[in-house]
């Protein structure tokens, strides 16, 4: 395992300079007949990071890591490594490698000549010791002569990881590359995927629909939509900021409510939300802000708090009342409720089972509250549905 | 209780007797129309060579038929093997370029092509054969054009030649060839050869290094189905030659039919199908293709 240390940080230093200096994407842009699949992209991935690109089937996010790796032309724009420009490069000639959807495995050659592909086709000196090391990374020595359908779905993935890293790309693509798994599976794999990557050091560019696998893995996550990125982050920052509804809805979950802007108040914003005013911090309230604009106030529903009728719990500020207990489903960690507000609709609301607090029943009459700092504000304009129930494939 | 534990080991007695009956038409058949012929050619081959129509035939296991066979006709032999090689080679080559444009360049003209592929198979292999004869013909067009060309002497002629007895025989097999080729090439997913283009392997070694390894159960089967018929076809190499192109096929038919030398014709057979099962048989191996196929 050393080795491969070793051979990572001597190739990233005798590579071609731009080794270390991250992938860019200038208004990439790819038209098909009918329509466009990624509008005027501009990303760029730090070198050495784990990125994903996150968005529901048809995105553009599987063409724009094809546009990468080379198997798609763009319309136009740039795509660069560091200072050197690839965009018409051959992908044979990109120090770019892919782990394919499906794995895409050679099937007439056995584990270790799908491993020792790429070394051979640049006629690589020393490929069994490097073949070797690799192998041992993902713990398939055993394996090395069996062919790939001689293999489980887990294995046949750490080929196809390996098959692409032994080649130390400065970029190393992931398309869906847990797809195929079962669920447990899937999550072993992604702690697998991220130990790697740490290990190697190498700059990981992961396409998903999985919400919780690009959390999970990546440092930074990019949510894309329709061709467009809609916003960009560490995993903890788009999840409890949210800039649309889109990215509110798709990553994880979130209860929206209209409301009408009543003026700033020095760095928050005043809300008035269904007759209760609530206040939200300047750096979440993605509006205008301007008095009397519409805008959808967002609360995650883990973050509502539920309390018998008139009692006060510790959320000063947002303090909603009126509401009442519509659906219970006990998970066991935690209990998932359906209120029906004043103004009908109904909010979402998780409460841990902590079991400090008692569980309520269907038709109770409930308070709900939240502190304001866990509150976002954003454009009324746009769609309130947007994104949900999408990242199913 | 033991019902139950008595009942299914009789109804999977049952099951599998099923599974014979199911043999039996199959094996009736192959009983009646392959093994006793065979048996009777492996007789004929071994029959008394003085024996004659008049005198009647005796089997006299006379290993000698197949010296005499071979001393005999050795040329007509090999002749054979030779045409149906190159002709194979030919449709190998031919076959390989059409499957491979139907497979991944023809997108929705694929059934198409795949149909017109096979259209000739509704005009009779003679008639097709003999059409050939109009186009190779010494006042046809081809000869004209290339007598114009003077890439033919004004003499030159292309019927009754080996080259028109290979080119027929290359165009009657050429849809065996294609066939198996398509079905292998059109099974490769498209993303294999992604795969070896994103690990550096330019077009042409991505080709032989992953579309042609994965076409090669097609390749076998392709080259088996055009080899074999075309050494034993002898109506490209009567209609499209001459005297010189005698094949092997045609001495065993006229020495069965005309000569009335049966014991020869028989160990001529013999030798011709021994001499193609055993070049299959290196073959196969040689393409070390028995777990693909």
């Amino acid at each position: 395992m050393s080795q491969v240390a070793e051979s990572a940080e001597t190739d990233g230093s005798t590579g071609a300079g731009s080794a270390g200096s991250g992938l860019h994407l200038r208004n990439l842009r790819k038209e098909f007949a009918a329509f466009t699949a990624v509008h005027d992209l501009d990303l760029d991935v730090p070198s050495g990071s784990f990125f994903a690109l996150l968005g529901p089937s048809g995105c553009g996010k599987t063409t724009t890591l094809r546009m990468v790796a080379g198997l798609e032309t763009p319309t136009s724009g740039s795509i660069a490594l560091g200072e050197r420009d690839i965009t018409w490069e051959k992908p044979y000639r990109r120090p770019v490698n892919t782990v394919f959807q499906n794995y895409a495995l050679f099937p007439h050659l056995d584990i270790y000549e799908n491993v020792a592909f790429g070394l051979r086709r640049r006629k690589r000196k020393d490929v069994e010791r490097e073949v070797d090391a690799m192998l041992e990374l993902v713990e398939l020595t055993s394996q090395a002569r069996k062919k790939p359908a001689q293999l489980s779905g887990g294995q046949q993935q750490r080929v196809a990881l390996a098959r692409a890293i032994i080649n130390r790309p400065e970029v190393l693509l992931l398309d869906e590359p847990l797809g195929a798994l079962d669920l447990k599976l899937r999550r072993s794999m992604q702690i697998e995927i991220k130990r790697i990557q740490t290990e190697v050091g190498l700059t990981f560019v992961h396409v998903t629909h999985d919400q919780e696998e690009a959390m999970t893995m990546a440092d930074t996550v990019a949510v894309m939509n329709a061709g467009h990125i809609e916003q960009m982050g560490a995993p903890a920052e788009l999840y409890e900021n949210p800039q649309t509804t889109f990215v509110a809805n798709f990553l994880g979950q979130s209860n929206l409510i209209e409301g009408t802007v009543r003026g700033r108040d020095g760095e928050d914003v005043k809300v008035d939300m269904q007759g209760t005013v609530v206040t939200i911090p300047g750096q979440r309230a993605h509006v205008a802000g301007n008095a009397g604009d519409l805008g959808w106030v967002g609360i995650r529903p883990e973050k509502v708090l539920i309390a018998e009728e008139g009692q006060v719990i510790d959320a000063p500020g947002n303090s909603i009342p009126g509401g009442v207990v519509t659906d219970v489903s006990f998970v066991g960690v935690s209990t998932q409720y359906l209120v029906r507000m004043p103004w009908g609709q109904e909010l979402t609301v998780f409460e841990q089972n902590t079991g400090r607090r008692r569980l309520f029943a269907k038709g109770e009459r409930v308070d709900v509250s939240w502190r304001p700092e866990y509150a976002f504000l954003l454009d009324h304009t746009q769609d309130r549905a947007a994104g949900r129930d999408e990242d199913a494939d | 209780m033991t019902e139950v534990a008595t009942q299914p080991p009789e109804a999977r007695e049952r099951r599998k007797l099923t599974g014979y009956w199911l043999l039996l038409p199959g094996a009736l058949w192959l009983l009646l129309f392959f093994l006793v012929p065979f048996y009777s050619l492996i007789a004929t081959s071994l029959y008394d060579p003085e024996g004659s129509i008049l005198t009647g035939y005796d089997m006299t296991w006379a290993f000698g038929n197949y010296v005499t066979a071979l001393q005999d006709y050795w040329p007509p032999l090999f002749r054979a093997l030779w045409y149906g090689a190159v002709a194979t080679l030919l449709c190998l080559v031919l076959g390989y370029v059409l499957a491979y444009a139907i497979a991944f360049k023809a997108g929705r003209w694929k059934n198409l092509m795949l149909v017109l592929v096979i259209a000739p198979f509704f005009t009779s292999f003679l008639v097709r054969t003999l059409s050939w004869k109009l186009l190779l013909g010494d006042e046809g067009l081809i000869v004209d054009t290339l007598q114009f060309l003077n890439i033919l002497g004004d003499d030159g002629r292309l019927l009754a030649t080996p080259f028109a007895v290979i080119a027929g025989l290359t165009y009657n097999f050429l849809p065996f060839m294609v066939l198996p080729l398509f079905a292998s090439l059109d099974k490769i997913d498209p993303r294999l050869v992604e795969a070896s283009r994103d690990l550096y392997a330019r077009p042409i070694v991505g080709f032989f290094k992953v579309t042609w390894p994965l076409s090669l159960p097609g390749v076998v089967s392709g080259t088996l189905l055009c080899f074999i018929p075309a050494v034993g076809d002898y109506i490209n190499a009567q209609l499209l030659g001459n005297t010189q192109t005698r094949v092997i096929g045609a001495v065993i038919q006229s020495l069965f039919t005309d000569a009335n030398d049966f014991a020869i014709a028989g160990a001529l057979s013999m030798i011709l199908m021994i001499m193609i099962l055993a070049m299959v048989l290196l073959y196969v191996r040689r393409a070390g293709t028995e777990d693909l196929l």
